[in-house]
């Protein structure tokens, strides 16, 4: 117990990082998938905006990058993450390589539940004199808000699953912390207790999904 | 000028994958819908008319031909003004299509945020809507929190929001029970005569032509066959489609093995009697039998009510001479034909068969 009180401080401030990792990768993840998802389903063959040759540039684009390991992927990034965030290394460098990896992850989340959309809403709506746009924004991502919701909360998950590589490129969080305190160390006190905070997030994390897309399906 | 005018239509889709072919769904079809009109367009599933009642409003692109709406040929439009087009065509669907997402205010209210109609506006219209189709009680109410007739009753309140001059039924009774469908007629029949609203109804239900529309088109594999004001196509039918789909209304000849069993029952001749309601037709063709001494009994039939008219079909037993048979139905003068029923399957008094179906 006393070795508990003892890493508290620590295992608070690297919750704190997991979160923040969590946080803002699904931030631009979230967002980057739900535009790459939506494109992907409004512009394949009979879509509202059919457009073939984007379709296929960007499902190429997410069928290349999505089954990387995340591992690699995260390594493979850092050139480009010099680029943009302006250092390799570092809990930037990793929120960049995650909110990237989502988009792709995300983008076919978002597109399978946009495909199981019922046409006959979409067709209605075109009936009433609605263009794409007012389509995307009014029926589109309204009808699908549930699935949405759990899609999402699923994304999260993973995302928090790929916060504990952002060592890997010298960022920090619960993960990083397990590995460099609990693993190497012989500490089996530190792996455990960011265990148990994992488990706890997730869970509320789940249940929060959860709880929204209840209501929002209201069954 | 027709409100609605197709000229020379034809819509075909692409084949899907290598090695099948083009399907035409819509095969050089020509029709005029005049304003305040209910237009019946009937046929089997995949007879086209689905895709015909799409080409009106534009959601399917034609291949060729012109669809002209108040004299504007919607084919040259560009999207911008086409959907400003089709918020002046209200559109009603088998599976209703309501956003489930929305209440039923809010799906009444959506092609008024469509055309732009500022808020208040836009709660007073949807509030007369309810009220004009029964619902303003449910206007909070989620989709699948009613029933099937309730929700096309919703269907019509939103088709009806933008104050359309036209409407498109694509089987909007398909999915509803004998009673709903009933209550649902009804409602099309006010929007028609109460707002003055030209209705075109696509449907496989016979019921539906008989009941509500003025006039009627009989597709077969995407060309129309026949067409006519609905009392015509219904007691004169000269089409084999068109035949086979007044059976399913009218009460038919006997044929097979129902016939066989009315002959085994009955001596004499068997003669069916149409007639239309033209002078108490039915009381002088039974006046001229009894007159002549003929007995006759009523064996087989009904008589049917289409666009409020009578046309009957009764097949009658008859013992007696047969010059005073002849005689008799001789004197019955116009709007009555007869014929022997034969185990030949014959429409009422029609022309021979036989080249009217082009393949």
């Amino acid at each position: 117990m006393d070795e508990v009180v003892e890493i508290l401080p620590d295992l608070l401030e690297q919750t704190g990082i997991m979160l923040q990792i969590v946080g803002l990768g699904m931030l631009f993840g979230g967002a980057g998938g739900l535009v790459v998802g939506t494109a992907l389903y409004v512009t394949r063959r009979g879509g509202i905006l059919a457009q073939p040759v984007v379709w296929w540039l960007l499902n190429t684009l997410v069928n290349v990058f999505r089954p990387i390991p995340f591992i690699i992927f995260i390594a493979a990034l850092q050139p480009l993450a010099r680029v943009v965030v302006g250092k390799g290394i570092g809990t930037d460098a990793a929120i960049f390589a995650i909110a990237l990896a989502a988009t792709f992850g995300i983008a076919r989340i978002v597109e399978q539940n946009l495909v199981a959309l019922d046409p006959g809403v979409i067709e209605a709506a075109r009936a009433m004199g609605a263009g794409p746009w007012r389509i995307i924004r009014t029926v589109v991502l309204p009808e699908a808000l549930g699935p949405l919701i759990l899609g999402f909360t699923f994304a999260v998950i993973a995302v928090v699953d790929m916060s504990a590589v952002a060592g890997l490129v010298g960022g920090e969080g619960l993960g990083n912390w397990a590995i460099t305190y609990g693993y190497r160390q012989y500490n089996p006190v530190v792996t455990w207790s960011a265990l148990a905070v994992i488990v706890v997030i997730v869970q509320l994390i789940q249940v929060l999904g959860n709880t929204l897309a209840r209501k929002v399906l209201r069954r | 000028m027709p409100h609605i005018s197709l000229v020379d239509v034809t819509k075909t889709f692409p084949a899907r994958r290598r090695g099948e072919r083009p399907v035409t769904a819509v095969d050089g079809v020509t029709l005029d819908v005049e304003r305040g009109q209910v237009y019946g367009i009937i046929g089997y599933s995949g007879a086209g008319k689905s895709t015909l009642v799409r080409l009106v409003n534009g959601l399917e692109p034609v291949t060729s031909g012109s669809v002209l709406v108040d004299g504007v040929d919607i084919t040259t439009l560009r999207p911008r003004e086409l959907r400003r087009v089709r918020q002046g065509i209200g559109m009603v669907f088998q599976r209703f299509n309501l956003l489930r997402s929305r209440t039923v205010a809010r799906n009444v209210a959506y092609p008024l945020e469509v055309a732009r109609v500022p808020r208040a506006q836009r709660q007073a219209k949807v509030a007369e809507l309810l009220e004009f189709v029964g619902l303003t009680e449910h206007a909070d109410a989620y989709p699948e929190q009613l029933s099937g007739g309730q929700q096309q009753r919703v269907g019509i309140a939103r088709a009806l929001a933008a104050d359309p001059s036209i409407l498109l039924a694509d089987e909007a009774t398909s999915a509803l029970d004998p009673e709903t469908t009933e209550e649902v007629l009804s409602l099309l029949g006010r929007v028609n005569s109460e707002l003055g609203v030209t209705i075109v109804v696509i449907t496989h239900e016979m019921e539906v032509v008989t009941r509500i529309a003025h006039r009627v088109a009989v597709m077969e594999a995407g060309r129309v066959v026949e067409e006519g004001p609905t009392y015509d196509v219904f007691t004169a039918p000269r089409t084999e489609t068109a035949k086979r789909f007044v059976r399913t209304v009218v009460r038919a000849l006997p044929e097979g093995e129902e016939l066989a069993a009315l002959r085994a029952r009955h001596e004499g001749r068997l003669l069916t009697i149409s007639f239309t309601d033209e002078a108490a037709s039915q009381a002088r063709v039974f006046g001229a039998l009894a007159r002549a001494g003929v007995d006759f009994h009523l064996v087989h039939g009904g008589v049917d009510d289409i666009q409020g008219r009578v046309y009957g079909l009764l097949t009658i037993a008859v013992d007696g001479d047969d010059a005073a048979i002849r005689d008799a139905l001789a004197q019955v003068g116009p709007g009555v034909t007869v014929t022997e029923a034969t185990a030949e399957p014959a429409g009422p008094a029609g022309p021979a068969e036989g080249g009217e179906r082009d393949g």
